[in-house]
């Protein structure tokens, strides 16, 4: 079953502008999917539109089989949402938000403080349930955003961009939150600008832009459609350059240089033929993520041919 | 979501808003009593005692229904707005549209918090006027739902304000130009009968003279219109407002783009 079907989904604002020009997308039961594309491509109407917080223009959407025209109350039963920006009150206190949340989802008031605790426990606030949302810092907030959204024990994790603006070590563990939660059979949809975000943690991607979904694969598909890599090589002394100008090498100062390797090179065979020219290699690493690279691709419509959209 | 499941969304969000009438007390019950308790004084006591008695009751006696209802009037339209439309400025509402919280539900829970805020502050203001005089009471049946259905009517009508209101600036405009007027020209002060037949005739477009009349009735036993057709009114003013805010609701107009 699929937690999401998206078909010939547009949108058109008031103003008139087309935020999306008949979206496609379904997501499996159980999958990780990423959902990238420039700001503004349409990614947060798509998930206004999943959360009931955007009226769909024409199209339909069902979330586990439940359309959301037909079946609005029973499709948001199964959603937890973490949007993009703050939206709770701020003058109310941590563990009232969680449990008020509950609440509009008909939890009773004692299954509601447990899974509060234990959401907060989970993400580290709760030491801070007493206090007032307004005191807590940005990441903390962040956090509550997903205590919040987990109350009603969703099948479908919604995040517009949850790591936006964090700290490194809450970036990652976040993704291992996100990940444990994944592993126990929660659908998740992600936005995100961070690419190696989607290369550790999603199986799906989608890429939107301008309103529309142009690659949808499954990220090993699409990491495999980077023919080439670019790696940053730190060497001793940099010497006879024009013997790896197959490798397109660009210097950067006097001992770092980028080459592009193809995916059928190995790495250990390249740095062996560096040393026979005489260069010792300090340093070797990727310049970029994949997902990055490609992502560049497609959006600059540069992509091979066949990425199913 | 089940009818329990309903419940328990609705008693939510009327703790939320109940809770939050308490905890800025001094911003919503304690200014409404000082302003009326300043009217009691001025025009009950001071300009009162030079007023002769209406259908034989004294000024201050006349004025105490039309004071407490317009207190009930003020604070049950001003909660809603202002709470509505602080969920909606700060996105918090989105808490509620994104979960399986029916729009029933949501109208319900708004229009009790400010349903809960109007009588209290209403019943603070007959308690202050015990320090005046001591209040008649002529019949409670016809007092509690009047003082009842004209809350749910302007918690109703702050609600159509918030929803479309999209600055802090909105929320003022209709309670400043027309509630207000509504108010002060719905014989809160002076009987109608003492107005010329024109101005007799107006008044009796004007809904807050019903609510007004039909509250003195339950205080006095006389009334300027009659009690029945206010109480209807009343009815279908509350029944044609929810069903605007149902409508806009489902809609999503000023909530959803």
């Amino acid at each position: 079953m699929n937690s999401i079907s998206i078909q010939n989904l547009t949108k058109t604002y008031a103003g008139g502008t087309e935020a999306l020009k008949g979206v496609n997308l379904e997501v499996a039961s159980g999958d990780f999917c990423a959902l990238l594309g420039a700001n503004g491509a349409g990614k947060t109407t798509i998930i206004g539109i999943l959360t009931g917080l955007v009226n769909k223009t024409s199209g339909s959407v069902r979330i586990f089989d439940y359309d959301i025209d037909q079946n609005h109350s029973k499709a948001k039963k199964v959603i937890g949402v973490v949007p993009q920006e703050m939206n709770f009150n701020i003058f109310e206190r941590v563990e009232d938000i969680v449990v008020n949340q509950a609440g509009y989802f008909g939890i009773d008031r004692t299954t509601a403080f447990a899974e509060a605790e234990k959401n907060l426990k989970q993400l580290r606030l709760w030491d801070r349930r007493h206090e007032i949302a307004r005191n807590l810092s940005g990441g903390m907030k962040r956090r509550l955003m997903i205590a919040r959204a987990l109350v009603n024990k969703p099948k479908l994790l919604i995040l517009d961009e949850p790591t936006a603006g964090v700290d490194v070590e809450l970036r990652h563990s976040m993704w291992e939150f996100l990940g444990e939660l994944n592993g126990q059979g929660v659908t998740i949809l992600l936005t995100t600008h961070y690419l190696e975000e989607v290369e550790q943690l999603c199986r799906q991607a989608a890429i939107i832009k301008d309103g529309q979904i142009i690659a949808n694969d499954r990220v090993k598909n699409l990491v495999k459609l980077v023919a080439k890599e670019t790696y940053i090589v730190h060497v001793d002394e940099i010497r006879s350059l024009e013997k790896i100008r197959g490798y397109n090498p660009v210097v950067i100062d006097e001992n770092t240089f980028e080459v592009e390797l193809s995916k059928e090179e190995r790495l250990n065979e390249f740095i062996a033929y560096l040393s026979q020219l005489g260069m010792m290699v300090t340093d070797f690493r990727p310049k970029g993520n994949r997902i990055e690279k490609l992502f560049l691709n497609i959006l600059n419509s540069k992509t091979e041919a066949g990425i199913g959209a | 979501m089940t009818k329990h499941g309903q419940y328990i969304a609705y008693t939510t969000i009327v703790r939320k808003e109940v809770t939050r009438v308490l905890r800025i007390w001094p911003q919503t019950l304690f200014p409404p009593v000082i302003t009326q308790t300043l009217y009691f004084l001025i025009f009950g006591k001071f300009i009162g005692a030079q007023i002769r008695d209406i259908h034989g009751v004294s000024y201050m006696s006349f004025i105490i229904p039309g004071l407490v209802m317009m207190a009930v009037i003020n604070n049950s339209f001003m909660n809603v707005v202002s709470s509505f439309f602080s969920s909606k400025f700060q996105r918090s509402i989105e808490e509620l549209l994104v979960s399986s919280t029916s729009n029933k539900i949501i109208i319900a829970g708004y229009v009790t918090g400010g349903v809960v805020r109007g009588i209290i502050v209403g019943f603070l203001v007959f308690l202050v006027s015990i320090f005046f005089t001591r209040p008649q009471i002529h019949h409670l049946g016809i007092i509690f739902p009047f003082v009842f259905l004209t809350a749910v009517v302007f918690a109703l009508g702050g609600l159509l304000n918030a929803i479309f209101a999209k600055k802090f600036d909105d929320i003022s405009i209709f309670p400043t130009f027309i509630l207000t007027p509504m108010i002060y020209l719905g014989g809160v002060f002076y009987s109608i009968d003492n107005l010329p037949p024109f101005w007799q005739m107006i008044s009796k477009f004007n809904p807050v003279l019903y609510m007004v009349n039909g509250f003195r009735y339950g205080f006095h036993g006389f009334s300027d219109v009659n009690v029945l057709a206010s109480f209807m009114i009343l009815v279908v003013f509350a029944a044609v407002l929810t069903a605007v805010n149902l409508v806009l609701l489902a809609r999503g107009t000023g909530l959803k783009t």
